[in-house]
């Protein structure tokens, strides 16, 4: 069943992209990522030009996002407040990572950089993630009965001023570290053209020491802001949005987000978190590769002229 | 001798406007007649390519000459683009884009069909003059040369264009019957871009063109395909807002079905 997307002036099999939005709405509930570093480089894989394929990948995220939102306000899962105030530095960092964006592409090496972000990052938090729940399965597994979380480490993070109570992650924390990993993640979402969910994850935890069981609907819920302040950046400046690719990627997704979320229900934190590491570091490997391995074509098209 | 004279000024008579019509450049003893099997493409949501079939006649006063046989090439070019072609190098183990060709003016469609091997039917000195072949139908090079050589770039180009179907050489397609009728069945892909696409059909014999015919396509979206398309470049921050309620709307639909089907 093809059908012909109007911004992105291709032809495509609906089929394909409503299975492809199904896997990445799959991740989106199981893991709490918004799905953008799979979404974006599967879209380019089935040649939609890179631009179309950001700025599409942002919506679909909203609606992803926003359905698995829905699912966890419902667990009551979601720490709204933390929501907001990641979210208040994730406009500003989003935002700070557009002008940046678009300063390297005058630059003309914005693929590299982002190659070299997404490389980087998945596979700093990808190993990360790997060991610290590898452990935690093996302390689990050996002493029997899981033992709850180390809740409260009070590292340095938690000696800033401007305290604020966050009631549903059990925390009292500085705002400051929270506005910070908001920003942070702002920026490199609008870098990497992605929502930022998989660097919110690790962050949240390790960094700000929330419970697991919280970080996925809080990191769902800022990501559904955040992307979609990012679309709407897209469609105004470069009228890259399509929606008619949108609305065949969201079908897909926001059902496989509800399957993901409920399936999430059933599965040991643990567990999740270990699918999602292997996940993350597949996804770097194979950019790596594409950065080490001698290209099958050395030369590439691009509309337009750069100056 | 008046009765003798009559019918031959008649014939003179009827002569004379052809004549008159016919004297300043001196018609080509063999002309294409075409016609083509639409001349607009609509592109609509399940559009999936198009089939267009071009056909004609050749017109003679005289007999077919003799000698050498006579040829059709059919040409369907898209409207151009600006494009950038890039090269990649390793540089630190890492490949990345080094150089770049930016090219002015490149068709964003290009079919050349033909009766035979087009290098057997056309002279490189004609060809250079109507620039039917894939090469010399990319035509100026723009912003300031950063690169030596750049026909690797333009190759790489033809290459690429070629491989997704979008530049074709089709040797042998076109159809000759009796030196006179010809037909040319010519597809265009689904990932066409919308504008005037130019038809040009070329007359040969001996290597070189004695008759041209030209006819445009007309290739637009329609429907809601044109609706969205307008909307996103007129007024794209209210098709911003629209695609993000979709979003969410959607987003909302599946949770609140999911929670019906789990009610039971």
């Amino acid at each position: 069943m093809q059908i012909y997307l109007p911004i992105a002036e291709v032809a495509v099999n609906a089929l394909v992209l409503i299975g492809l939005g199904g896997i990445v709405g799959l991740m989106s509930g199981l893991f709490g990522v918004g799905g953008g570093f799979l979404i974006t480089p599967l879209l380019f894989f089935i040649g939609i030009p890179p631009a179309i394929a950001v700025a599409t990948g942002a919506n679909q995220v909203v609606a992803s996002s926003f359905s698995g939102v829905l699912a966890h306000v419902k667990r009551k899962t979601v720490d709204f407040r933390m929501g907001w105030v990641l979210l208040a530095g994730g406009l500003v960092g989003s935002s700070a990572g557009v002008l940046l964006f678009n300063m390297l592409s005058r630059l003309g090496q914005v693929d590299l950089v982002v190659q070299l972000c997404y490389v980087v990052f998945l596979g700093l938090i990808g190993a990360m993630m790997l060991q610290e729940s590898l452990r935690a399965l093996h302390r689990a597994r050996r002493s029997g009965p899981i033992k709850p979380m180390r809740r409260h480490q009070h590292g340095w993070v938690h000696k800033w001023p401007l305290k604020m109570k966050f009631r549903a992650s059990g925390l009292y924390i500085s705002a400051i570290p929270v506005l910070l990993v908001g920003a942070a993640v702002g920026v490199l979402g609008a870098l990497m053209g992605v929502g930022g969910g998989f660097i919110m994850v690790p962050a949240m935890i390790y960094l700000l020491g929330m419970p697991t069981k919280v970080v996925i609907g809080t990191s769902l819920f800022q990501i559904t802001f955040l992307s979609a302040y990012t679309t709407l950046m897209h469609a105004v400046s470069s009228n890259t949005v399509d929606v008619m690719l949108a609305v065949l990627l969201i079908v897909g997704g926001v059902t496989g987000a509800q399957i993901g979320t409920h399936l999430g229900a059933r599965l040991r934190a643990e567990q999740l978190r270990i699918l999602l590491a292997l996940l993350v570091l597949a996804v770097c490997g194979k950019l790596a590769l594409d950065l080490f391995l001698r290209p099958d074509e050395l030369y590439s098209i691009t509309p337009g002229i750069l100056r | 001798m008046r009765r003798a004279l009559a019918p031959l000024l008649a014939l003179m008579l009827l002569a004379l406007p052809l004549a008159a019509q016919q004297s300043p450049p001196a018609p080509p003893p063999e002309q294409i007649v075409a016609g083509l099997s639409r001349d607009d493409v609509d592109i609509t949501t399940s559009f999936d390519g198009s089939e267009i079939i071009i056909y004609g006649a050749i017109k003679r006063e005289t007999r077919i000459p003799q000698g050498h046989p006579l040829d059709v090439i059919v040409a369907v070019e898209g409207p151009a683009q600006t494009l950038t072609v890039r090269h990649k190098e390793r540089r630190l183990g890492i490949w990345i884009n080094t150089s770049r060709v930016s090219i002015g003016s490149a068709p964003s469609f290009y079919v050349v069909a033909t009766t035979r091997p087009l290098h057997l039917i056309l002279t490189p000195a004609e060809d250079q003059r109507y620039r039917v072949s894939i090469p010399l139908a990319m035509r100026a090079f723009a912003g300031p040369m950063e690169v030596e050589d750049a026909v690797p770039y333009t190759e790489a180009l033809m290459r690429l264009r070629q491989a997704s179907g979008l530049y074709r050489q089709d040797d042998g397609a076109v159809r000759l019957a009796e030196q006179t009728l010809f037909r040319a069945d010519v597809r265009l892909p689904a990932n066409l871009v919308e504008g005037f696409y130019s038809t040009r059909i070329f007359l040969l014999r001996d290597g070189k063109v004695i008759d041209t015919f030209r006819a445009p396509i007309e290739v637009r979206k329609v429907g809601l395909e044109r609706w969205l398309y307008r909307l996103a470049l007129e007024q794209p921050f209210i098709y911003g807002i629209m695609s993000l309620t979709i979003a969410v709307a959607a987003g909302w639909g599946a949770s609140a079905a999911f929670r019906l089907v789990k009610r039971p």
